[in-house]
């Protein structure tokens, strides 16, 4: 409107002026540009977003968070501006008095999607200089993202007081974002924000110096060895990347197969009903965990470790109880108790889906292992580092169980040879027993690791059988450390194929070279040797 | 002596089962066609198409039989060859619809045009030839059985260690199928098929030929089977069964034996999935489940490992028992049921209902012998075949 030409330009110095100092707001520009909302047009509602953001003004924040959400009210006769809050209550928005009731003839300042960015970028700036340091970071972030111009003041300022390094940092990013953006930036400006963006170096940083059009020659130049850098750097930790998620998919199919292992090695028998066993354990946490949230809210984080000797208890028991009641009566016939565990499996399936009811039942991470941080490039969750933690220390109290131990002993006597064994005085079934409730038990334990990643439903041990079949038949049988390899190797090449030829074919892929690899060494990695023509 | 009246009462039992057959492939066509609708004796036709189904899951127990029940190898795969064969079949049937698709596309079936295919992929090519599509039925299967069956043996990978890796085999299968471009329909599979060598597929006489056809070739598939068994290369696969070391020590090739027999079984099931399809209507990548196989092996050992005529006759009772109790308010125990068979099979009925049978037959047999030659001062020396890994 060029009527208001002249006062939107002295708004645009007094606000100038207004930032400079840091003086409180005077009256005037500050309810004129609130005013200005009540003109129900978009230019204008822009500028007094402008304004009002800048204006320093305690008020600023609510109003435009509120516009954000709709909630601010305007009403086109008396001019008058009001913020209604989402309890109700309304004020208004020049003064901050509050007002007993929105006239009717108010209605919410209309935006577009210019407007959404503008007041996107105003809140941005508005919290740069936020008491909160959580919330300084993340709008020095969030400026980064929109680049817009007009955040390019509150970033200088908030940068000079800034102390906080990180979030220093983060506003040296965010004020190179808007200068490489900024068409009247001088050159030496634009060389040193390029430079600030290749040493942040991510994927972000990337999409910034790629699409940011015509610039002078030597920024191009600049901006294409920084591209190169940044790509580099990021092969390399995309490589990290691969590995983790692979130490991570590794350490999961290590806790399922560990059982697998200790009852194949030691009893030859194949048990189909493993991954019931697993899902058994998973069912165990949900059933703490229920309790503890109906009885004592307060052990929440604790779930766990009450879940995992529980689930360790439960598996192992009806392991036992499996042994004695069937797989005894089939010791010299593993194909057939290959069978009778299948049937086992779907017996367990159909008993926990008629219990708990087919759908998947919620399992929470307790605080200690939701959230991420990051490393370097590299997103890192908790729940992963932590199972991969907690997979190697239940592989090496196992280890030490069967090294240390007079169970340990027997056990690997009757893996090595079950006759002589028996000649030595060792009670062979009873190990037999033992040994299958403790591969149970540890299916258990994986179960409440797998609870915290994966959804909990009857299905749930079905999908781990054939990946840890894989993992046993892999490594060889007989000894851990093959289990052990086999585990993290399986692991890490599916993750490197994944991003080569995707999921599923990567995992076929991964199928088709263990079938090969097992024409080269039919008994595993680290097969057992021994005299016997037949095992 | 006792191996005679094992073939005398096996050949017995053969000739019973071949009649049965018979009768059924000729009888209930004919009484599902000509009695009137609603008739006492009418076999409705919603029935002829589900033992069709039946008829060819026991050639798929019969091919699974051949191969466990007489040479040890305990395939958890087969599934796989059968829904190949199924999958070969469809595709002829897919090309078959021609212009009547949904986009009324005349060579690029429906999912294809929905995928925004512009042109046929190789590996249809041909489809549109029935007796192509019936040759690949045998190829595909048997193709994929002999290159598996060659890494396989060769390297003398037996036992447990097959079953896992044939069961990874139809995995790895099952996962590529799913997806949609890998050229076979995805998830959704290959089905509303219209027309079967001119004839349209719905149509009652058409189901009741492809029943007729399915008794047929369990018939063939039978006599094959017994054929292979009753020779000389038979009994070297019973003793690869019984003891593989020594029947290698004595000098035969082992490998060639199992790999032979593997890739005849696999064309069998390729078969009986080519017959299965155009009286299911649908053939889509769950047929790949591992679940499947295990469960054709299942009605193996309930009939009995190394009868033949027990598989058959196993994959009947177990899938007319699932009809039975999944389609009643029991539908819910089925697994239970299913799970229970598996484990009372292996531990109470190791040799199948008709495996028993036998026995029992034998033993009455031999006690009528002993009284009858009680005088005489000379006994016979009876042992009873053993059943060993």
């Amino acid at each position: 409107m060029p009527t208001n030409l002249s006062a939107r330009f002295c708004t645009f110095v007094l606000s100038l002026f207004l930032i400079a100092f840091a003086l409180p707001a005077f009256a005037g520009p500050f309810e004129d540009a609130v005013a200005k909302f009540a003109n129900d047009d978009f230019s204008d509602t822009e500028e007094a977003i402008g304004v009002v953001a800048s204006s320093g003004n305690t008020l600023a924040f609510p109003i435009i968070s509120a516009l954000q959400d709709g909630r601010l009210m305007a009403d086109p006769d008396s001019k008058k501006v009001y913020v209604t809050g989402a309890d109700g209550k309304s004020i208004d928005a020049a003064t901050g008095q509050p007002v007993a009731s929105v006239p009717d003839s108010a209605s919410a300042v209309r935006l577009n999607n210019r407007l959404r960015r503008s007041v996107d970028a105003a809140l941005g700036s508005l919290t740069l200089q936020s008491p909160n340091l959580g919330t300084r970071l993340q709008a020095a972030q969030s400026v980064f993202k929109s680049h817009e111009e007009t955040a390019l003041e509150a970033v200088d300022g908030a940068l000079a007081k800034e102390t906080n390094k990180s979030v220093r940092v983060a506003l040296g990013e965010a004020r190179a974002a808007i200068l490489l953006f900024k068409s009247d930036a001088t050159e030496v400006e634009k060389l040193e924000a390029v430079a600030t963006l290749k040493a942040r170096g991510d994927q972000e940083a990337l999409a910034l110096l790629t699409g940011m059009g015509d610039q002078p020659e030597s920024v191009t130049k600049a901006a294409a060895s920084a591209i190169g850098s940044i790509q580099n750097s990021l092969a390399v930790w995309s490589t990290v990347q691969n590995a983790w998620y692979g130490l991570s998919l590794g350490s999961v199919l290590l806790l399922a197969a560990i059982g697998l292992a200790i009852t194949f090695g030691v009893m030859g028998v194949i048990n189909m009903a493993h991954g019931e066993m697993v899902m058994l354990g998973a069912y165990t946490t949900f059933v703490v965990q229920e309790v503890i949230r109906t009885r004592f809210p307060g052990l929440f984080d604790y779930s766990l470790f009450i879940a995992v000797p529980l689930a360790f208890l439960v598996s192992g028991a009806i392991g036992v109880l499996i042994e004695r009641s069937i797989i005894r009566f089939l010791y010299g016939r593993p194909l057939e108790t290959l069978l009778a565990t299948w049937g086992l499996s779907l017996v367990l399936q159909q008993a926990v889906r008629t219990m708990f009811g087919p759908t998947n039942r919620e399992v929470g991470n307790p605080s200690w292992m939701s959230g991420a941080f990051e490393l370097g490039q590299i997103t890192i969750t908790y729940n992963r580092l932590w199972i991969l933690c907690f997979t190697l220390a239940v592989f090496a109290i196992l280890l030490a169980m069967l090294r240390y131990t007079a169970l340990g002993l027997e056990m690997r006597a009757v893996t090595q040879n079950r006759r002589m064994a028996a000649s030595m005085g060792i009670a062979t079934s009873r190990v037999d027993a033992l040994t299958f409730g403790l591969g149970s038990g540890i299916a258990g334990i994986a179960g409440v690791a797998l609870s915290q990643i994966d959804n909990v439903s009857p299905n749930l041990g079905q999908s781990y059988i054939i990946d840890s079949f894989m993992v046993v038949v892999f490594g060889g049988v007989g000894n851990l450390w093959g289990t052990l390899v086999g585990a993290f190797t399986l692991g890490i090449a599916n993750k490197f194929l994944e991003p080569i030829a995707g999921a599923v074919l990567g995992k076929i892929a991964i199928l088709v070279l263990i079938i090969l690899f097992i024409q080269k060494r039919p008994r595993g990695l680290f097969a057992l040797k021994g005299r016997a023509v037949e095992a | 002596m006792t191996p005679h009246m094992l073939t005398r009462s096996l050949d017995r039992g053969a000739a019973i089962f071949l009649a049965v057959v018979a009768a059924c492939g000729i009888l209930i066509p004919l009484s599902n066609l000509l009695l009137p609708a609603g008739s006492f004796l009418q076999v409705p036709t919603y029935l002829v198409a589900l033992w069709g189904k039946y008829v060819c899951y026991a050639i798929l127990a019969l091919a699974i039989d051949l191969i466990w029940g007489y040479c040890g190898i305990l395939s958890l795969g087969h599934g796989a060859f059968f829904a190949l064969g199924g999958y070969a079949m469809g595709m002829y049937l897919m090309r078959q619809i021609g212009a009547r698709g949904v986009y009324g596309n005349p060579i690029l079936p429906d999912f294809m045009v929905f995928l925004n295919w512009q042109k046929l992929p190789w590996y249809w090519y041909g489809f549109d030839m029935f007796w192509f599509a019936a040759l690949m039925v045998l190829f595909v299967p048997g193709l994929l059985a002999f290159c598996f069956g060659w890494l396989a043996f060769r390297s003398r990978v037996t036992g447990v260690y097959l079953s896992i890796i044939t069961q990874a085999m139809t995995y790895a299968l099952l996962l590529a199928f799913f997806r949609n471009d890998f050229g076979f329909g995805g998830n959704n599979g290959l089905t509303d098929f219209k027309d079967i060598l001119g004839f349209n597929v719905q149509a009652e006489g058409t189901r009741a030929a492809l029943f007729a056809l399915s008794c047929l070739a369990l018939i063939v598939g039978f006599l094959i089977c017994r054929f292979i068994v009753s020779s000389k290369l038979g009994k070297v696969l019973i003793a690869v069964r019984d003891a593989e070391s020594r029947t290698r020590f004595l000098g035969y090739r082992v490998e060639s034996y199992k790999l032979f027999v593997f890739t005849v079984s696999a064309c069998m099931a390729g078969v009986a999935g080519a017959l299965y399809v155009p009286q299911v209507g649908i053939i889509n990548p769950s047929e790949f489940a591992p679940g499947n196989s295990i469960e054709a092996v299942i009605w193996v050992a309930v009939g009995g490992r190394g009868t033949l005529v027990g598989a058959a006759l196993g994959a009947v009772v177990v899938n007319y028992a699932k009809t039975f109790f999944t389609s009643g308010v029991l539908a819910p125990y089925w697994l239970f049921m299913l799970g229970a068979l598996f484990i009372l099979v292996t531990l109470l009925l190791p040799k199948g209902i008709v495996g028993t049978f036998i026995a029992w037959w034998e033993s009455s047999n031999e006690k009528r012998t002993a009284a009858a030659i009680a005088s005489a001062a000379v006994e016979d020396g009876v042992a009873e075949p053993k059943m060993v890994e």
